[in-house]
């Protein structure tokens, strides 16, 4: 059985937990832990957030190049993407991001390729430019319909200064497509995070607005920050089009070079991943005057009311269509619910993510009747905190960058239902008899987006939460 | 075998000084090498005469990667049988010099250069020890004796004040020690004075005074030490002299870097410096008129 989560056994669990750390582990880890509390206007005071990591602590936070490479730029179908460096870090995230694409890998899809300039130690005493510029040539022979070229830095180009702003620019000009330099050295910064924001600066000033759309309508809008993780933004974009919108750009899920450079003539932002995209969003407001809003298409009632938002932004015709969306796909989700609700009612689920997902997965769960009770985000900032205060329950126990100890102690306690967090936490936590959901990859399945995903999203969570492998075992405190 | 590596400001005359006195060793029956440790790659050039050695680096360059490469690929001997190498590395601002010191020196290592019948091994290092890579000869199992090539200009001794400092670092954790200060002449005022007071305040000794002489030039000239140039000349003395004491220098010690304001007060004892007038500080010429007037 589970317990009942109170803000009173929230902080003795935050405290029980901590009392094994040294006393300035401690004094730096509790900044990182609280209890949800909805009187409050921000979180501000609660959480530290975007901190560096303790040594020592298993954290399983990325790095910069994993959230320029890995999330921003990787998925963009029709460029190249160059690991730049030693050859581990292209080879170890090579295929670990499920952003489904269309196309024909090698010529005019290559996102699922794993490119790299396989520093050996002559280029880093000699340094790496020569081999980049020889490299580009090759990469525009062998893939000339390639649309441009990316070159994510690795460690060791920015401890060697090399000048790679300037191999991009001649090579550029000699061979006639964009190639964008990404200064995303893993240390700079503390996670993944600042990777993120180094990769839209470099959309920013590389490939925003190098391209006029070829028509352009009213009706316009860009969906921003969704990877199209098992087809996540596919399953958004039908609904936008259902509503009569004009989906001109999805960044960076399936994304073509040309779709961002025409992107400054969307009429509307729709910002799903409101962490990795914040700052081109921001600046597309700023310069060319672009609203932006954040939408949230998890499940039946988030999807309902992300609808009704976004119509509200457009005319009458919009609308009305909206409605008639809604109204369409009722009966199908309620026959989802009906399934699948009775048996996951009144489940609790603790999450550990990053991005958006740790408050805009848990309106879904709340359609099955199921409740998070506890949330954490890898990377998230303090801007990510406010944004759960008012998405997660009073009580819930919200953890930042937690250490993978911490993470199982507080399950120990808190006796979920179900963990959703990612393949370094899965084993770890089947094994000590959770049912247990790779909340990043959905776990090879989705799409989990839209009403297309709710129905996959249900049958999932409900395969690992009644999976009858964890009628046969017995937790560790059910022995005693 | 002692392995003993040369620093000093750029420009002092550490490879010259370097190689004469290891010409000097050599004669007198000394089996030695030379591990040259700066990207411009002249540490060995008057005792291979040649230009420039291939270095390690530019033939691992070539050959693919450094395992590539076999010892006497890059072992060379010259003069009196000097065994010669030089590390190599970029041309100016790009890539990572004090990378291919360290990558160099592991090669050599793991080749077995550093045979048994080696009495010295000499590392002349870039001016500058700027990062990791340019103290790699001092880390442990490597140079555990230093000497700092000077002279009696202000930047000179600013440098060799600095450099004990590094020295300090490596020789609380390891065995390198300071064996003394070579003062390479450029005939400033009560040179010697000066160089011995700084040297006694740093806690060694100046082991020997190299006065100026164009036949180190005339040498050099030649792609020639002066030993092997002109035997009788007496410069060639000096350099045996230099050679003899550092053969038998027993003192080695850790020093005892001085303090910005110490140092100055050196200078000034010696005139090289003048007291310093806070006066004037951030007063532009302007400024000065206008009072004065």
């Amino acid at each position: 059985m589970s317990v009942k989560l109170t803000k009173e056994a929230g902080a003795e669990a935050i405290k029980e937990v901590l009392a094994v750390y040294p006393a300035e582990a401690r004094t730096d880890r509790e900044k990182h832990l609280y209890v949800n509390d909805k009187s409050l206007e921000t979180t501000s005071g609660c959480v530290t957030a975007n901190r560096k990591s303790l040594p020592g602590v298993m954290t399983v936070r990325g790095c910069a190049y994993a959230g320029s490479k890995g999330v921003v730029w990787g998925p963009v179908k029709d460029m190249v993407h160059i690991s730049h460096g030693p050859v581990g870090c292209g080879q170890y995230s090579w295929g670990t991001r499920r952003n489904y694409s269309t196309g024909t890998t090698g010529i005019d899809n290559f996102a699922v390729m794993q490119i790299t300039s396989d520093f050996s130690e002559k280029d880093i005493v000699f340094g790496g430019d020569k081999k980049l510029e020889a490299m580009l040539r090759e990469i525009r022979e062998m893939f000339p319909l390639s649309k441009g070229i990316t070159i994510q830095s690795e460690c060791p180009v920015g401890l060697i200064g090399d000048d790679i702003e300037a191999v991009a620019k001649r090579m550029s000009v000699e061979l006639g497509v964009p190639i964008v330099p990404v200064r995303c050295e893993g240390f700079r910064g503390v996670s993944q995070s600042l990777g993120h924001h180094i990769a839209n600066d470099a959309v920013r000033d590389h490939v925003l607005g190098q391209s006029e759309p070829d028509t352009s309508t009213p009706y316009d809008v860009a969906i921003l920050g969704d990877y199209n993780i098992g087809g996540d933004a596919w399953a958004s974009r039908i609904i936008l089009e259902e509503m009569g919108l004009r989906v001109v750009a999805q960044w960076s899920g399936d994304a073509t070079l040309k779709e961002m450079q025409a992107s400054h003539r969307s009429k509307l932002n729709l910002l799903h991943c409101y962490r990795s995209m914040n700052y081109i969003s921001r600046h597309m407001e700023e310069k060319y005057g672009i609203p932006w809003m954040e939408y949230n298409f998890f499940g039946p009632t988030k999807i309902e009311a992300s609808i009704r938002a976004i119509a509200a932004k457009f005319d009458a015709s919009v609308q009305e269509n909206a409605e008639k969306t809604i109204e369409r796909h009722k009966e199908s989700m309620q026959a989802v619910v009906d399934a699948y609700r009775p048996r996951l009612e009144g489940k609790k689920v603790m999450l550990y993510v990053g991005g958006l997902r740790p408050r805009h997965v848990i309106g879904a769960f709340e359609d099955l009747g199921m409740e998070v009770v506890g949330l954490g985000y890898e990377f998230g900032h303090n801007d990510d905190y406010d944004r759960t205060l008012h998405e997660a329950k009073d009580a819930t126990l919200i953890y930042d960058d937690v250490t993978e100890y911490e993470l199982e102690e507080f399950t120990k306690r808190i006796k979920p239902d179900l963990v959703g967090s990612g393949v370094k936490e899965k084993y770890v936590l089947q094994k000590m008899g959770f049912p247990f959901r790779q909340m990043h990859s959905w776990d090879y399945s989705g799409p989990y987006h839209g009403y297309d995903g709710f129905g996959v999203f249900a049958r999932d969570m409900d395969m690992a939460v009644n999976a009858p492998v964890f009628k046969k075992t017995t937790a560790p405190w059910k022995t005693a | 075998m002692r392995q003993c590596a040369i620093y000093g400001k750029g420009g002092i005359g550490k490879s010259t000084t370097t190689q004469n006195l290891v010409a000097a060793l050599a004669e007198a029956k000394q089996k030695v090498m030379i591990v040259g440790c700066d990207p411009k790659s002249d540490s060995t050039r008057l005792i291979l005469h040649a230009k420039a050695q291939a270095t390690v680096m530019e033939l691992a360059a070539k050959h693919g990667s450094v395992e590539d490469l076999e010892l006497e690929d890059v072992l060379q001997t010259g003069y009196a049988d000097i065994k010669c190498v030089e590390a190599g590395g970029p041309e100016p601002g790009v890539g990572c010099a004090g990378r291919g010191v360290i990558t160099a020196i592991n090669f050599l290592e793991e080749e077995g250069a550093y045979s048994d019948d080696l009495d010295f091994v000499f590392y002349d290092v870039l001016g500058d020890v700027v990062c990791g890579g340019f103290a790699m000869p001092i880390r442990e199992g490597k140079a555990e004796e230093i000497y700092i090539v000077v002279s009696g200009e202000m930047m000179a001794m600013y440098a060799a004040n600095n450099i004990c400092k590094g020295i300090m670092k490596y020789a609380s954790s390891g065995k390198v020690r300071l064996g003394g200060l070579i003062c390479n002449s450029r005939n400033t005022d009560r040179e010697v004075d000066l160089i011995e007071a700084l040297a006694e305040k740093l806690g060694t000794t100046m082991i020997h005074f190299v006065p100026r002489d164009n036949t180190v030039q005339r040498a050099e000239l030649r792609r020639m030490t002066v030993i092997e140039y002109d035997p009788k000349a007496n410069q060639a003395d000096e350099y045996r002299m230099l050679a003899k004491k550092i053969m038998e220098n027993k003192n080695l010690v850790i020093p005892k870097p001085i303090t910005m304001d110490e140092l100055e007060a050196l200078l000034m004892e010696f005139g090289i410096m003048e007291e310093e007038n806070t006066a004037i500080v951030g007063k532009t010429a302007a400024e000065e008129a206008a009072v004065g007037a």
